[in-house]
């Protein structure tokens, strides 16, 4: 697989041929829904729509993110009952016939509760919700959604959550580390991973895993918040480019 | 009409940082007895008999697809009248 690294932290990835169409799932209390759109929209220049939990089809679409926010007021745990929407039942087809989810935040918790995506994320260690800039090591970036990074690339990008602890059985971590399903590692701005620079207490210093068949992915950090240099970094536009390849 | 109690716990496991608080705080309150506190949830539920089946197998299956998450949380539930 190719690494196709952007020349110039602004430069729009120039492609031909057929853009991947994006969906961006809107649950009650979905908040970060408008800036995953503009992301794709105005930022990757890909056809995206908004899709509402209560629908029942994803068709047409090959990327499906699920945002972040407090979907149902994160009553009971963490995307407990946004995983029983309407809509989920796509998104787990979706997922079967190799489609593409990306869970940001809450989407990731979501992903969990819908196990999508194995483990779950509790309350951070510290009991704080944090927000703040973090850096992330990549640690596979030969999968859809880190392919135009560089193997141990360091990305700088914000997380803003109060139960973003990753946290899985042993034989469920092992699984994680032994198939290079951990894609994103909390580390200090050095690359080196260090239990004061972990946000939350992760296990491991998780910041973002992926499916066994490297086609859903959950991560607690917000790449949509860094996707321009006005933001403060464009970093996280890298995981949103490389889904652009995705029907490469 | 029966009443069902339902008690969810984090796993042993799994460090409990709100227990941790309130330790922390029953203990500068002068409470230096108290060893671990862990915090769950309690819920009360009012279910009517479908006739399908066994009440108790029916709310085993609403704990295990949505009032607890198995991979964090064990549950107990008790069935009142």
């Amino acid at each position: 697989m190719s690494v196709i690294a952007p020349t110039h932290e602004d430069s729009r990835l120039s492609l031909g041929g057929a853009k991947p169409r994006f969906a961006v799932v809107r649950f009650p209390g979905s908040n970060c829904d408008q800036d995953a759109f503009f992301t794709v929209r105005d930022v990757l220049g890909c056809p995206v729509e908004y899709v509402w939990h209560q629908e029942t089809s994803l068709k047409g679409f090959d990327v499906v993110i699920l945002p972040g926010g407090f979907s149902y007021g994160d009553y009971l745990r963490t995307g407990a009952v946004a995983r029983f929407a309407p809509i989920m039942d796509s998104v787990r087809a979706h997922a079967e016939r190799g489609g593409y989810v990306f869970g940001i935040c809450n989407g990731f918790q979501i992903l969990c509760e819908a196990h999508l995506l194995p483990g779950a994320l509790v309350r951070n260690a510290g009991c704080k919700f944090v927000c703040k800039q973090v850096h992330l090591r990549v640690e596979n970036a030969d999968t859809p959604f880190t392919r135009t990074c560089k193997p141990g690339q360091i990305l700088r990008i914000p997380v803003a959550h109060g139960e973003g602890r990753y946290t899985c059985d042993d034989a469920t971590l092992l699984e994680l580390e032994q198939a290079n399903r951990v894609l994103l590692r909390y580390v200090r701005p050095d690359g080196q991973t260090d239990d004061t620079v972990n946000p939350n207490g992760s296990l491991g210093h998780i910041a973002g895993i992926a499916n066994a068949r490297f086609n859903v992915m959950g991560m607690m950090p917000h790449p949509e918040r860094a996707s321009e240099k006005i933001l403060g970094s464009a970093d996280g536009r890298a995981l949103f480019e490389s889904l652009m390849l995705a029907l490469k | 009409m029966a009443q069902v109690k339902v008690v969810v716990t984090l796993k042993p496991s799994l460090l409990d940082a709100q227990g941790r608080v309130v330790q922390d705080a029953l203990h500068s309150m002068g409470y230096a007895n108290v060893g671990q506190v862990r915090i769950g949830k309690y819920m009360e539920l009012e279910v009517t008999a479908n006739g399908k089946g066994d009440l108790n197998s029916e709310i085993k299956e609403m704990c295990d697809r949505l009032l607890a998450n198995p991979v964090i949380e064990n549950y107990t539930f008790e069935v009142v009248e």
